[in-house]
């Protein structure tokens, strides 16, 4: 199985595996530690996962450690949804997190820090 | 091929109706809309402020012309509808375009009533229904000094207030004796017009009009009693009708409206018609909130959804004239069977009128301060029994503006720059501009644009009145019962009802006996439904740890900076000097920066990071320290004072008491946090009667409290009853614990589900009905076995959820 969430040309992009899909719980979240901050995986009810800056852009929340629900987290300080394929805030709210290109081979979950 | 849908009338009923629609089933039909008026979709309930100066047409646009192209429809603007033919299923303009329909929707209004006086159709004489209106008016004012509105009611004063604030002399005529008859009683009605008065409108009235007089153009009126005024412009505002010439042409049953069912279709099953032109249950409404009530029934038929059902609306009114506060709702007269409550004060200029029949709420009437007028209209709408609270009922909701707002009640005596909301610091300006510029009508859709009363809600009942003197009675109060979130129309009651009677053990489970419109719920439904699941069926079910909010998910309260602080439990506030050298050495060992006495006898670790929990908690469970659930929708503290053991005054030993009912409470999920304290002596040290459970000893035994609240909303208790001994105190407790956890809402505290239910009711379960009261507290006990186990010791020794703490890579 592959899921690649980010039009990322394969050959460009430098991967780093970061662990098992079965690590992150359906519908919960991990933190991976980086040289450019926390990054928060998120994995959906049907097994995609995304990774976003663990920031929220309102006032910085840990996104990690909110709830997911759809294609959407919302942050535990103040409620502001997030979507996980763009970053986007849900409207009415305004803002934007940094995404990471995500995938998924045979159960093994790698990032890049090459965000959009 | 898709299916045509035909909407004749462009306005706000028929447009919301698609809205809805495109929200459950965008690319179910072709749509195409009729408007006989050159415009989009505005919003006709600011023509009012329109016509005062205070806005412009641009600003009350609803959909403009790009919100049609968006979402593909086709819109004839300009051109009336003449004719529907029903048995070729197509409808014909008066321009000749025609269009097929599989599905038709009629939204064509009303119309206002002209009263058929010679004279009626002279230049000059005008009626107050759409943008023409207003801009006739608008012109006529600038070349004319005198107008005669003809209406003493809603619209008439709405009009007759924007031709005075155009600078026009208004004289207003009214066939009754006293304003607003139907929304308004006498003395109401007199201060009313007092007030107008005093800002320069004059008054004909009783007048019967008998003429309009002119010949090129209208000059004057003439009246029954032979007198007459003189006027260069009337406004005809005397009432409006359904306008179902359309539908009566085409043989759609009629009577004073258009006559539909509960899922909005006309007796052509083709044909469906919402708004102002529909009669449903021999009611028709001339109000938004219920329109919009309406759409989002058709639309869920329009949908072929099929299983939502209008069963009409219970309206309020506000008048929209800048700086007066009226509130009218429900039968405001009564009858012999009723009884009244009148608060007068005149030189405040405030009046409050309550009538009641059998402890329940049937109308009000309030002038001056109309704070408490949603409060009312809650109560009214749920059938609240006000037996408990009616000595100070007319007193309000004593707590609304209590925090946040500098004790600000009236929003009409606000200025813009005035601070609504305090937590997110919003203006009542900003909430003025975003209503009108983004039309906005719900308290969500305000909360959600603005934050305003989003966060503690303490200023919600400001913001509601604010939405109120906007939008008059077109705002939406909160509905009777609350769907549960936006991703099911179905109640809390009823989810509940079948978690138990379907003997659902999921989470996924409920959502698919209720066809959730989300594929796993969002962050509002998740944990009121584990939450249900649990209470409902403790020992089978398996709690879902990614529904629960954070803080109930890692047993600690996430801080802004993304660190946590953990409350140890402090049995009755009581502790020892090796609890205190546990404490100390672990802020020591985990440089824990703030160490902080909380308000309810505890300390507070403030500044954990995330993975040090679950060392924190070893070392603290090491030194006899187990979990505080501060971090819960669950039993919290129990305070307590010293008691008879140490104080002169004591009675009785509160404190092994509280102490007591904490080992028996712990651990337990409620619907929201539940407090407890216990005192000594009725000096009640322990502020035991503004708990959610209170105890006060006194001589004789013990005297228990209910349903207090010290935070957002100040409430004191009730007095549940007196008992004699400590068994009893438990037992009660208990007992009153699993009626709350198995009956209130999730996230209601006891005042707000007490205020509800009534206290008569409460002690009927638990106080009265002795057997009802003994199987609570066995099913309370039954649930205790479950769920009293040290979630700290699990994960800190066990290692329960262990991927919660680290991170899943460290890159370097």
């Amino acid at each position: 199985m592959s899921v690649l969430n980010n039009a990322v040309a394969e050959k460009s992009v430098h991967w780093i595996e970061v662990g098992g899909l079965n690590d992150i719980p359906p519908l919960g979240t991990r933190v991976v530690r980086t040289t450019q901050g926390d990054i928060a995986l998120f994995r959906t009810m049907d097994d995609k996962v995304f990774a976003l800056r663990d920031a929220c852009p309102h006032k910085g929340g840990p996104l990690s450690q909110g709830i997911v629900h759809g294609t959407r987290v919302t942050c535990p300080l103040h409620n502001w949804m997030i979507e996980l394929e763009s970053g986007q805030a849900v409207a009415p709210d305004q803002g934007h997190t940094a995404c990471y290109p995500v995938k998924v081979v045979q159960g093994v979950v790698s990032i890049s820090l090459q965000r959009d | 091929m898709k299916e045509k849908l035909v909407l004749i009338g462009n306005g706000m009923a028929g447009v919301r109706t698609l809205e809805e629609l495109l929200k459950v089933a965008p690319d179910k039909y072709e749509i195409t809309v009729f408007g006989s008026e050159p415009y989009g979709n505005y919003n006709r309930i600011l023509l009012s402020p329109v016509l005062a100066g205070e806005k412009t047409v641009a600003e009350i646009m609803l959909n403009d012309m790009q919100w049609y192209a968006d979402n593909g429809i086709t819109l004839h603007c300009g051109k009336e509808v003449v004719e529907i033919d029903r048995a070729k299923r197509k409808v014909v303009a008066d321009d000749g375009t025609c269009a097929d329909y599989d599905r038709l929707l009629l939204a064509t209004g009303s119309n206002p009533f002209v009263v058929p006086v010679p004279g009626h159709q002279l230049p000059g004489v005008v009626t107050f229904r759409d943008i023409r209106d207003v801009q006739l008016m608008m012109d006529a004012s600038k070349q004319s000094r005198h107008a005669v509105v003809i209406g003493g009611g809603l619209l008439g004063l709405e009009a007759a207030n924007g031709l005075m604030r155009q600078g026009m002399n208004v004289t207003v005529v009214h066939i009754h004796e006293t304003l607003m008859e139907r929304q308004l009683d006498r003395v109401a009605g007199e201060m009313l017009r007092k007030s107008l008065e005093e800002r320069g409108m004059y008054f004909h009235m009783p007048a019967q009009t008998v003429e309009i007089l002119g010949e090129e153009r209208v000059r004057g009126v003439r009246f029954k009693d032979g007198s007459e005024l003189y006027a260069d412009l009337v406004v005809m505002a005397v009432g409006i009708r359904p306008n179902i010439d359309l539908a009566k042409k085409a043989g759609i049953y009629c009577e004073r409206g258009i006559v539909v069912n509960d899922t909005l279709q006309t007796y052509d099953p083709c044909i469906y018609a919402v708004g102002e032109c529909v009669q449903h249950r021999s009611q028709t409404y001339g109000l938004v909130a219920p329109l919009f009530e309406q759409a989002k029934v058709c639309a869920n038929h329009l949908a072929h959804l099929g299983y939502s059902r209008y069963q009409g609306s219970l309206t309020s009114t506000k008048l929209k004239v800048t700086g007066i506060d009226l509130f009218s709702a429900g039968d405001f007269t009564g009858d012999d069977s009723t009884e009244e409550i009148v608060l007068k004060d005149a030189s405040q200029g405030t009046y409050k009128k309550l009538v009641l029949k059998d402890n329940r709420i049937r109308g009000a009437v309030m002038y001056g301060d109309t704070g408490d007028g949603a409060w009312y209209f809650q109560l009214m709408r749920d059938g609240s029994d006000i037996g408990a609270f009616r000595d100070h009922l007319m007193f309000g909701q004593a707590h609304l503006g209590d925090a946040g707002h500098g004790g600000q009640s009236k929003a009409a005596a606000m200025s813009d720059t005035m601070e609504v909301c305090g937590c997110n610091g919003v203006c009542k300006g900003t909430i003025v501009k975003a209503i009108s510029e983004k039309g906005l009508f719900t308290l969500e859709e305000v909360r959600a644009h603005t934050k305003a009363s989003s966060s503690c809600g303490s200023c919600t009942g400001l913001v509601e009145q604010i939405m109120a003197s906007v939008l008059g009675g077109g705002y939406t109060a909160a509905p009777k019962e609350k769907p549960l979130c936006k991703c099911s129309d179905h109640t809390h009651d009823e989810v509940r009802k079948a978690i138990r009677e379907r003997h659902l053990l999921t989470i996924r489970e409920v959502m698919q006996h209720f066809e959730w419109s989300t594929p796993d719920g969002c962050h509002s439904c998740r944990p009121a439904l584990n939450y249900y699941l649990l209470c409902a069926w403790p020992a089978e079910y398996q709690d879902d740890p990614q529904s629960r909010f954070i803080n109930e998910r890692v047993h600690a309260n996430i801080q802004k900076d993304g660190t946590y602080s953990v409350v140890p439990r402090m049995w009755g506030g009581v502790t020892t000097a090796n609890e205190l050298r546990t404490i100390a050495d672990v802020v020591d060992k985990f440089s824990i920066p703030t160490v902080k006495v909380t308000g309810g006898q505890r300390i507070d670790l403030l500044g954990v990071k995330k993975e040090d929990l679950p060392a924190v908690w070893g070392d603290l469970n090491k030194g006899g320290l187990v979990s505080g659930h501060a971090y819960g929708k669950a039993l919290r503290t129990v305070k307590t004072c010293v008691g008879k053991e140490w104080c002169r005054f004591g009675v009785q030993d509160s404190t092994a008491m509280g102490i007591r009912l904490e080992h028996r409470t712990w651990g337990s999920w409620m619907p929201h946090k539940f407090k407890m304290a216990v005192s000594g002596c009725p000096r009640n040290c322990a502020e035991a009667t503004i708990k959610d459970f209170g105890v006060v000893a006194v001589d004789s035994g013990w005297e228990l409290h209910v349903g207090g609240n010290g935070g957002v909303k100040i409430r004191p208790t009730d007095l549940l009853c007196k008992v004699k001994t400590e068994d009893e105190v438990e037992e009660y407790c208990c007992a009153f614990i699993q009626l709350y956890r198995e009956e209130a809402r999730y996230l209601d505290r006891t005042a707000p589900w007490i205020e509800r239910v009534g206290l008569a009711y409460v002690k009927q379960r638990v106080v009265e009905d002795v057997q009802n009261r003994k199987a609570l507290y066995a099913r309370f006990i039954e649930s205790q076995k479950y769920a009293q186990i040290d979630p700290w010791a699990e994960r800190a020794a066990h290692e329960v959820q262990r991927y919660e703490f680290i991170p899943l890579k460290q890159v370097v």
